[in-house]
């Protein structure tokens, strides 16, 4: 036994990698370089490989796969947005999403719950009855229910709010789910790795090259690479990117913090958001309560979390759930948002030929991975943008053509 | 918990205040192009480093500047505009 042990600890190539190749040497030259190996990124070489046969790619990832906001996010995936592109991209990442589990050979625990986002003013419900219109003219599934409904469906839910909030009703949207964040992740690393994508970790870009406008290649940590191509989807540090690349952006940075409590028996079957809140809740395979709050009150590139941050969440989360104030927080956690104007998503070509960008991702990231690597594959496939993202494209803002995705995003900000 | 430097209260608890965004220069509305209008309005070098921002303390009703490094979260300095 400890021979064989041994043998395994010094023979490189045994066992066999779990997920993904790690390859040694950087190539001098690839026909794709994306930036950021967590969901987003990983998606893009997956599609590039599954649906365009391009497999000359190479992944960077300055830390380790997946480790960054798509390890930290609470794992939610819906459609029920305001404006009708909002709901027609996101509902296709749904779709997508379903799916993958089958396409992966890997179990991403994808579990419908359904999705409550409750309203406690007059004002909140007239919103939740417009996205309810919206969501339903687009064939997505959702609802306006009253408390008597929530009350047989939520029975552990204290409508009444101390009294100060009560619940007069809810956005309800039965496709609402969740899945593993990491197996997401793995899953599309797997595939792109498999078709020949290489995933490089700990590679960090320190330079875009451009030549009269267009991309020529990346400086890492470990040498030069030329590429005509490059794809840059790096949630959390687009704006240190951008400058790299020399245009600029109206993302903000700002954490987005999250917790979960010790685990318990499962009694929570429904993903419940509330804005006025400010509060968000759903129980993991786990058993874990996966509670976030709003964003952070100003610009900060810092992974740190707070101790403000925790009592104000725990404040508005006991008001629903009054019976859980035994219950113990055990881990809490920090990730970076972009946050736009209008609380949508930047995606599409810049001012730089070759260099595209997927980005803008704040509170509303994971759920898009899939449609976001399907849709960014063929943009640099191609060169055409999809008529699914052409919204989302970085000129709105000088076209003064906001999207007014704010109302939709799951926490007032 | 977090402190904020108020030039006329000294430090005070974060929650006291709130955050008005970075300062930028108006460009003058009569002269400007759209694109420069639109970036004054929109556009914002996200990049991490030393800000100048706007901040309001809630109980006095004050304005005033602070200088933030937005990647160390460090105070600098502020002072009444």
């Amino acid at each position: 036994m400890a021979h064989q042990l041994l043998r395994f600890a010094m023979y490189k190539d045994h066992p066999e990698p779990r997920m993904f190749n790690t390859p040694d040497e950087l190539q001098d030259s690839y026909d794709v370089v994306i930036i950021g190996g967590g969901g987003h990124g990983l998606a893009a070489a997956y599609y590039l490989a599954k649906d365009h046969g391009i497999t000359n790619v190479a992944v960077l990832e300055k830390g380790y796969i997946g480790g960054g906001n798509t390890g930290r996010n609470t794992t939610i995936v819906r459609s029920n947005y305001l404006t009708p592109e909002g709901v027609q991209f996101y509902d296709k990442s749904v779709r997508l999403f379903q799916d993958l589990s089958q396409d992966f050979d890997l179990n991403i625990f994808y579990s419908t719950r359904g999705h409550y986002t409750l309203a406690h003013t007059e004002g909140s419900l007239n919103t939740m009855r417009w996205r309810a219109e919206v969501n339903k003219h687009f064939d997505v599934d959702s609802e306006v229910v009253y408390p008597n409904e929530i009350r047989r469906d939520v029975p552990e839910m204290n409508l009444e709010c101390g009294g100060e909030m009560p619940v007069m009703g809810a956005l309800y949207h039965a496709p609402g789910a969740i899945a593993r964040h990491d197996a997401v992740a793995w899953g599309y690393g797997k595939g792109a790795s498999l078709r020949g994508a290489e995933i490089h970790q700990k590679t960090e870009v320190t330079g875009i090259n451009i030549e009269s406008g267009r991309v020529t290649g990346v400086e890492t940590n470990r040498g030069t690479i030329n590429t005509k191509k490059v794809l840059c989807a790096v949630a959390g540090f687009t704006p240190r990117l951008t400058e790299m690349a020399g245009f600029s952006t109206p993302i903000q940075i700002r954490p987005l913090q999250a917790a979960v409590s010790e685990p318990h028996k499962p009694w929570l079957d429904t993903i419940i958001v509330s804005g006025t809140l400010h509060t968000y809740i759903n129980q993991s395979s786990r058993g874990e309560l996966v509670m976030g709050s709003s964003l952070d009150p100003y610009e900060l590139h810092s992974t740190r979390s707070s101790l403000d941050f925790t009592e104000g969440l725990i404040d508005n989360a006991l008001d629903l759930f009054p019976f859980t104030s035994e219950l113990k927080v055990v881990r809490q956690w920090a990730g970076m948002a972009d946050i736009t104007p209008d609380f949508a998503p930047i995606m599409g070509k810049t001012p730089v030929e070759g260099f595209y960008l997927d980005s803008g991702w704040g509170t509303w990231g994971f759920k898009a991975t899939p449609v976001s690597g399907k849709t960014m594959s063929e943009l640099v496939a191609t060169d055409r943008v999809p008529e699914l993202i052409e919204p989302f494209r970085l000129s709105r803002f000088t076209e003064n053509r906001l999207m007014g995705e704010r109302a939709a995003a799951s926490v007032g900000h | 918990m977090k402190l904020v430097p108020c030039p006329l209260n000294g430090w005070r608890p974060a929650s006291e205040f709130a955050y008005g965004g970075p300062v930028e220069e108006m460009p003058d509305p009569q002269q400007c192009t759209d694109e420069e209008w639109m970036h004054y309005v929109y556009g914002h070098d996200g990049a991490p480093g030393v800000q100048k921002e706007w901040w309001y303390h809630n109980a006095s009703g004050t304005w005033f500047v602070a200088e933030r490094d937005t990647a160390a979260d460090k105070f600098i300095r502020s002072y009444l505009p």
